[in-house]
């Protein structure tokens, strides 16, 4: 590909061009340039990613992308938006473009022109970026193997481990018991060298954790701590207003990892006399760690993700990708009938669980109304039994199923010790990340049969509150010392507990268990033999899109559904409550997209009636 | 007369308090006073006293000033000097006045432009040691505004503009020599300079807000002129000037105010001080007058500040998060030669000192060493200032911005507090290092403020108002929008309709907590010896589980700027209110703030209300009255105000609510804390068909809502939280005469109602419940008076709430009592009717001195027809014992007499 390398490998040589050629109101053209570069979404994948290769193997200010969560947002700075330099020689100045990097750069011979007065200052934002909380091993690998970009390792193995070797125990051992099913997806997975990658997670896992606690590593302020890959800067330089916290992105932009910008005290030390350091210094520390660490990206195009599903076009409602999710909604039949059974084999043969369960896996906040977050769907699945290995089974399964998922047993010491929400601190001057800071559609697997009777201290009573107002009012508070804010978000948690949840939900269905217990194993590994690579990649498509899909109910179903709602209350007023008739539409809607109709029937408005019945049965039988 | 480029002034190292810049008139001053003052009062600087001369031009409208400075023991100075036109005649002052002359005394002085009139009270000019006239009152340097760059002024032709000369009789000669022009700026000095003193003298403002009143304040006559009046009496030489008043007198000039700060706010200064002087000729002040503009009209949020705002005067509000501790700032190095002691004094120049290598006395070569303690510092704090939340977008994190504080700014926040600061906004680049052709391209960015205005001065002050605090500025288009939105008939139903438009109808209930968020008329008869009156209104919302009243609360929560929402379930009375912890790091104890505290002015939601403890609602007791919470825990002792309504909702005891039992039946409240709310409602499930109907037709239409309905109801609600702080903010109704009437008639009613049969059906506090609901409901309309029409709303709304919660099931009729005394008239009076049955019983035993109490207890059932607890029995018997006819012992009853 003639030219190619040219903007992938250095793209400042072309954003300076285009700065001599456009002078000072280049910018639109350069987002034109690169925009008409990256229009083939293909011509994407030859762009090196942050997030599956090492930082060693990119050039700096090179062309990279990054599929990342925003975490934080840092004051705007100001910077050169243009400089003067001189040449020591000649004596002739020239105009440089200082967007797109950190460093102000000329040439040995060349001095830079602080006070001239053509300089111009600008200023850009600055986003404290995480890799995505609760991404799917089975996502990750699958953009790396879609990846084309041409990077050379310098050797191989030794990368594979260090990515590997940092994630923690937990995350291992469910890699080796769904080994099964691992290896089906990398099988899958066009790209070869995936499979060796797998086999090999298990042994180089003693050494990450070393290397973890060797390193007296900053903090990279992850909402979740197993979390691995890198933390970025990511400066933009436009639309600042247009990002929110926990926004999902992915920015393709220069990398800057130049060593000169962890420095700061050093130089700050110079001029100490007018500028007390002691209140910036670890603000100073968090704001520029050393860029090996933590690299820069200037961002030259961002494209807002709605999901992280690599099976899925990046916009679904984009014309061109209408065949596309008419094809999967034919199949949606099939396919649901395809994951029902799977369901059923983990939840027991509970039938009525697995359709509640299907219904849960697909919801999604779609709209609030004050203070009401419409589609939310919070199972509590009772009934489990305590002490096997149940919960984590299940657990596997959704991760396989779906992109981002986290599972938080809520033991005594886990609600006592970990944060849940987020918290300003103000010494650093940056928001300290919080389990609960998720981004969204994340589905949260809370297992309350691990909680004991014990004692909860004042955080553990904090964190339990930040659970309810996550599942009630899809909010999480963060603290911001003088003042709380209330950020939504739209998480999916489910509750696995033996009796009823302590935690509200919204749907409580007790398990009953049609297979004996003992079973569990085997179904679980008849699960794997079950999902094929094809058909876990059609079902994950099918999952994916579903949940994204738009509903409505026509005038006539509306007008019927009135009828039956007052015809239910004269039967009895108490069994048909505001409460029982939200979570019927809710439930209906669910219904609905899961057999890929995004329009309310009949018939599925009734089969929800029968399941909220049903439901409603073997609660008031217990 | 020299040109006007003579330095007017020479520097003054040290001391500057006590070291009297004198009145350099060429007439009165003497050399021989003058050094024998300088050394009475400043010793330790014995070189300095040949420089504090100043050459001032005689004020030819005061009165000469020779024969008071005369008189006075020190000598006071009322010259309001201009910049000097006038040259000092004899060779004294003009040794003072030439940067040469001053020199020998003090070497080393280093290039700054002496040149420029603006040297005037900045750090660059090293301390002025004078100021105009003013004998006693030394320069202080202005640390905040200093400049990076030198001034350089230059001269634009040298005719005179005689057109402005007249104006001011203070600055008449300032036009006199060609005219100065701020290098890079189009600030004329001596323009700017009258232009302000004229500002000074004649702008007057009609509509002062309230922090910015004085005592004995005269708003007919120019308001600054008070100010400096002011300043003459109490002696904190600030002049604090709203740029909103400049840009009304002088728009030209404001612009230049806010483009130039660091240039022209010198100017200001100066034409102050002039102006000070020559009016208060023998005031001493601790220093010169220094000039803090507020108010600027490019009031911005911090996310708009962007680089075209560097070095121009803005204010911003926001939160101070951190302080730092006190820095203090060298601003003149010392240095002393090794060799032959000679000593030098270098000024800070942009961070740096320019050490001096060369000795000019003894030819030496870095022999120069710092002396620190003859240093001169200033004081400097950095502060963090964060957004206000109000201004945060929803879904973003606060940006912060760094402010210097500078001198006596130092430590006039705290934490917490939120400000408005005006300053000038600074960006200082990160230095090149020297062996690197590359540099790093960021600038470090911070604010050095000239003004604070705090925004909750007052809320710790006990006669506070609500339109002091939280100053909310609205644009003129919203307040009218707001002015015609009250003026709409339906108002009252529009914005009941406004509130959590997700719940369906409860249109009373709604009502409610409208009238609750507008809150009555805050009363303060303190003076008069009668207390205060609590203006905050409690509502109780109770019903049926699943009937939104969460929903309600959080609705509630999210619209209020203060509001606090928690779960009785999960609140202990440490939690409302406030408790100690212990800072681990410092081991510091620490005052927290509960959610009652929190939300002093606000709405303190509490769900779950008849889940709190005992302990934990007792706390509410006082709250919900005297709207004051006590703490007396880990030594500290201490009142705090806790002026915030209370809006609860209560489930009732047995899931749902029996229809045959009263409120304080079904849900177990103390009667005590019931009567303090001022609206209780029920919520129960309505069962009707019609109902369910429209209720249907509003659920399923939440589901299919298109988002612009949604960026519609966005709108709604902060329109209505502009209308809510609006009202609170301006409009503070009083009761009109027929609305007393009207009051006393009503709660006359109220006691007719009950007085038929020997109750009483009201108490005062129904009738101060009622004030409060009329009050609040005049403030909704944006009414100042309270009419009659309001009155009737109130007691319909009230009597609409009573209906619901202070119906004695018995009766089906309205009874307060259950409220006020926690039973009801008919039940104490079948309470009566039972011991009277009783006794009746005992009697017909004849003469028997005791009795069996089970023996007694069947037989009394056997009596009556109506079924005969055995609390019902206890009571009876409990009311016959206290008219001592009885004695009860255990099993036994004793009969008396």
């Amino acid at each position: 590909m003639p030219g190619l390398d040219d903007w992938l490998n250095s793209p400042l040589d072309i954003i300076q061009g285009l700065y001599s050629h456009h002078g000072q109101d280049f910018s639109p053209k350069v987002k034109e340039y690169f925009e008409k570069r990256l229009s083939d979404r293909n011509a994407l994948s030859w762009v090196p990613s942050l997030n599956d290769t090492p930082l060693h193997d990119l050039k700096p200010n090179s062309l990279v992308k990054f599929r990342c969560m925003i975490q934080d947002m840092f004051d705007p700075e100001f910077f050169l938006s243009a400089y003067e330099t001189v040449d020591t020689k000649t004596g002739e100045s020239f105009m440089k473009n200082g967007q797109y990097k950190d460093i102000a750069q000329c040439l040995p011979h060349q001095k830079i022109n602080l006070d001239s007065p053509r300089n111009v200052t600008g200023d850009r934002q600055t986003l404290y970026c995480v890799p995505i909380p609760g991404e799917a091993q089975w996502c990750k690998e699958s953009f790396h193997s879609a990846s084309r970009a041409k990077v050379v390792p310098s050797s191989s193995s030794k990368q594979v481990r260090c990515k590997r070797g940092l994630e923690d125990d937990e995350q291992d051992m469910e890699v080796r018991s769904s080994e099964a099913m691992d290896v089906a997806a990398a099988a899958a997975a066009t790209s070869s060298g995936l499979q060796p990658d797998s086999a090999e997670a298990k042994r180089p896992r003693t050494d990450g954790v070393e290397a973890q606690l060797n390193s007296p590593s900053i903090n990279l302020n992850f909402p979740l701590s197993e979390e691995t890959g890198p933390a970025c800067l990511v400066k933009i330089y436009e639309n600042g207003d247009s990002y929110k916290v926990n926004d999902i992105v992915e920015f393709v932009g220069v990398l800057s990892i130049d060593p000169a910008m962890a420095n700061f005290k050093e130089e700050s030390s110079e001029h100490a006399l007018l500028q007390d350091q002691a209140m910036d210094m670890e603000e100073e520390s968090v704001h520029h760690p050393p860029p090996s660490l933590v690299p820069r990206l200037h961002a030259i195009t961002a494209y807002r993700l709605q999901h992280c599903n690599p099976h899925l076009p990046v916009e679904i409602e984009d014309v061109t990708n209408k065949d596309f999710v008419s094809s999967v909604l034919q199949e949606a039949q099939s396919l649901r009938s395809h994951i029902v059974s799977v369901l059923e084999l983990a939840l027991f043969g509970d039938a009525l669980a697995v359709e509640y369960l299907l219904c849960h896996l697909i919801s999604s906040v779609y709209a609030r109304r004050d203070v009401v977050a419409l589609g939310k769907f919070c199972l509590n699945l009772s009934g489990c039994p305590r002490s096997s290995s149940f919960p984590q089974s299940l657990y596997q399964l959704i991760q396989e199923l779906t992109t981002k998922s986290y599972m938080l047993p809520m033991s005594l010491e886990n609600m006592n010790t970990l944060s849940f929400s987020p918290k300003k601190d103000y010494t650093a001057n940056r928001l300290n990340s919080g389990i609960l800071q998720l981004a969204e559609r994340t589905h949260l697997f809370l297992d309350e049969t691990a909680l004991e009777p014990g004692q909860l201290d004042a955080n553990g009573v904090k964190n339990l509150t930040a659970l309810g107002n996550v599942i009630n009012w899809q909010k999480v508070e963060y603290d911001f010392n003088f003042h709380h804010q209330d950020f939504h978000c739209n998480i999916i948690p489910i509750i696995l507990s033996e009796g009823k949840s302590l935690l509200p939900s919204d749907c409580h269905v007790p398990l009953q268990l049609v297979t004996p217990l003992d079973k569990i194993e085997e179904s679980f590994s008849a699960i794997g033999s079950y999902l094929t690579p094809a058909l876990l990649t059609k079902i994950r498509t099918y999952l994916g899109l579903v949940q994204l899909l738009n509903y409505s109910i026509a005038e006539d179903v509306q007008k019927s559904l009135e009828e039956d709602f007052v015809s239910m209350r004269r039967q009895d007023a108490n069994a048909m409550k505001v409460d029982d008739f939200h979570s019927l539409l809710v439930l209906a809607r669910l219904l609905s997209l899961s057999y890929g109709q995004t329009e309310l029937t009949r018939a599925m408005w009734n089969k929800a009636k029968t399941l909220e019945q049903e439901r409603k049965c073997r609660l008031s039988a217990q | 007369m020299s040109s006007p480029t003579t330095p007017r002034s020479t520097r003054s190292k040290r001391g500057r308090d006590s070291e009297a810049s004198s009145p350099a008139s060429s007439k009165s001053a003497t050399p021989s006073r003058r050094s024998a003052r300088g050394t009475g009062s400043n010793p330790t600087t014995p070189s300095r006293r040949s420089t504090r001369g100043t050459p001032a031009k005689e004020d030819i409208v005061s009165s000469p000033p020779s024969q008071r400075r005369r008189v006075d023991t020190s000598p006071l100075a009322q010259m309001p000097t201009s910049p000097p036109t006038g040259a000092p005649k004899d060779l004294d002052t003009s040794l003072f006045s030439s940067p040469g002359a001053s020199n020998k005394g003090a070497t080393g002085t280093s290039d700054i432009d002496l040149s420029s009139p603006l040297n005037y009270g900045t750090p660059s000019s090293r301390g002025t040691p004078r100021t105009p006239g003013g004998g006693g009152t030394p320069i202080r340097p202005r640390s905040d505004i200093r400049s990076d760059r030198k001034l350089r002024t230059v001269p634009v032709g040298s005719d005179n503009l005689d057109a402005s000369k007249a104006t001011s009789e203070v600055s008449s000669e300032v036009n006199a020599g060609p005219q100065l022009v701020i290098w890079g700026t189009d600030v004329v000095v001596s323009h700017c300079k009258e232009k302000f003193a004229q500002f000074v003298q004649r702008f007057i403002d009609h509509e002062v807000a309230e922090d910015e009143r004085m005592e004995g304040m005269d708003i007919e006559e120019p308001y600054y002129l008070q100010k400096l009046e002011e300043i003459s009496l109490i002696g904190e030489p600030y002049l604090n000037f709203n740029c909103e008043h400049l840009r009304q007198f002088d728009p030209d000039l404001y612009r230049q105010l806010v483009c130039y700060p660091q240039e022209v706010i010198p100017t200001f200064d100066m034409a102050v001080n002039e102006l000070f002087f020559s009016r208060h000729q023998d005031v001493q002040l601790p220093h010169q007058i220094q000039v803090r503009p507020y108010n600027c009209e490019r009031t911005k949020n911090m996310r708009s500040l962007n680089p075209e705002d560097i070095d121009q005067l803005i204010t911003i509000s926001g939160m101070v998060i951190r302080t730092s501790t006190l820095m203090p700032e060298m601003r003149e190095a010392f240095f002393k030669c090794y060799v032959c002691q000679n000593t030098v004094s270098v000024e800070i120049d942009r961070g740096r000192i320019a050490e001096p290598t060369l000795c000019q006395n003894c030819n030496t070569n870095h022999s120069f060493g710092l002396v620190h303690n003859r240093s001169q510092f200033t004081d400097k704090q950095q502060v963090k200032l964060q957004e206000s939340p109000e201004d945060m977008p929803p879904g973003q994190t606060p940006h912060t911005v760094s402010v210097y504080a500078h001198s006596d700014l130092v430590d006039k926040v705290s934490p917490g507090d939120r400000i408005t600061i005006t300053g000038i906004y600074r960006a200082t680049p990160l230095r090149a290092n020297p062996r690197q052709s590359n540099v790093k391209s960021v600038y470090r960015t911070h604010i050095d403020v000239v003004h604070y205005r705090k925004m909750d001065v007052h809320r710790l002050r006990q006669e506070s108002n609500e339109e002091e605090e939280n100053v909310v500025r609205y644009t003129e288009e919203r307040v009218k929008e707001l002015q015609e939105l009250s003026k709409k008939p339906d108002i009252y139903e529009r914005l009941a309709h406004a509130i959590a438009p997700s719940i369906y109808e409860n249109e009373d209930i709604k009502k409610g907590i409208l009238l609750q968020l507008f809150g009555g008329t805050r009363k303060d008869f303190t003076n008069s010896g009668r207390g205060k009156f609590r203006s905050e209104l409690n509502v109780l919302l109770c019903g049926d589980p699943g009937t939104s009243k969460s929903q309600l609360l959080q609705y509630v929560h999210n619209l209020v700027p203060r509001g606090t929402y928690t779960s009785g379930k999960g609140s202990s009375a440490v939690g409302l209110t406030a408790y100690i912890t212990k800072d681990p790091e410092t081991n510091q104890l620490v005052l927290q703030t509960g959610a009652l505290v929190l939300s002093d002015n606000g709405v303190c939601c509490i769900d779950e209300f008849d889940k709190m403890n005992d302990s934990t609602r007792s706390v509410l007791h006082e709250v919900m009255e005297q709207q004051t919470l006590s703490i007396a825990k880990a030594g500290i002792i201490c009142s705090l105000n806790a002026r915030t309504s209370v809006l609860a909702a209560a489930n009732p005891v047995e899931s749902q609510w029996n229809k045959n039992k009263t409120i304080i039946e079904n849900i177990m409240l103390p009667h005590t804390l019931l009567s303090r709310f001022d609206l209780i409602f029920l919520i129960l499930d309505p069962q009707d068909e019609l109902f369910d109907r429209r209720l249907a037709n509003h659920l399923v239409s939440l589901y299919y809502q298109s988002a612009e309905q949604q960026e519609e109801e966005f709108i709604q609600m902060s329109l209505l939280r502009d209308y809510l702080s609006y009202a609170k903010q301006y409009i503070h109704p009083t009761i009109s005469e027929d609305a007393g009437q009207a009051f006393i008639q009503a709660y006359v009613d109220m006691r007719k109602i009950g007085s038929g049969r020997g109750q009483v059906s009201a108490y005062p506090r129904q009738l101060e419940s009622l004030i409060r609901l009329a009050e609040a409901h005049a403030r909704m309309r944006f009414s100042q008076v309270v009419e009659v029409s309001d009155v009737e709303e109130a007691r319909r709304l009230h009597r609409e709430a009573l209906k619901q919660a202070a119906v004695d099931p018995s009766t089906g009729k309205i009874d307060i009592s259950i409220l006020t005394t926690g039973i009801s008239g008919a039940a104490r009076k079948r309470r009566a009717e039972l011991a009277q049955t009783v006794k009746k019983l005992i009697q017909e035993k004849g003469k028997v001195p005791t009795l069996k109490y089970s023996k007694m207890f069947d037989e009394t059932r056997e009596r009556s027809d109506a079924l005969i607890t055995k609390e019902m029995f206890n009571e009876a018997l409990q009311d016959l014992q206290d008219d001592s006819y009885i004695l009860r012992t255990g099993n036994v009853i004793r009969i008396l007499e």
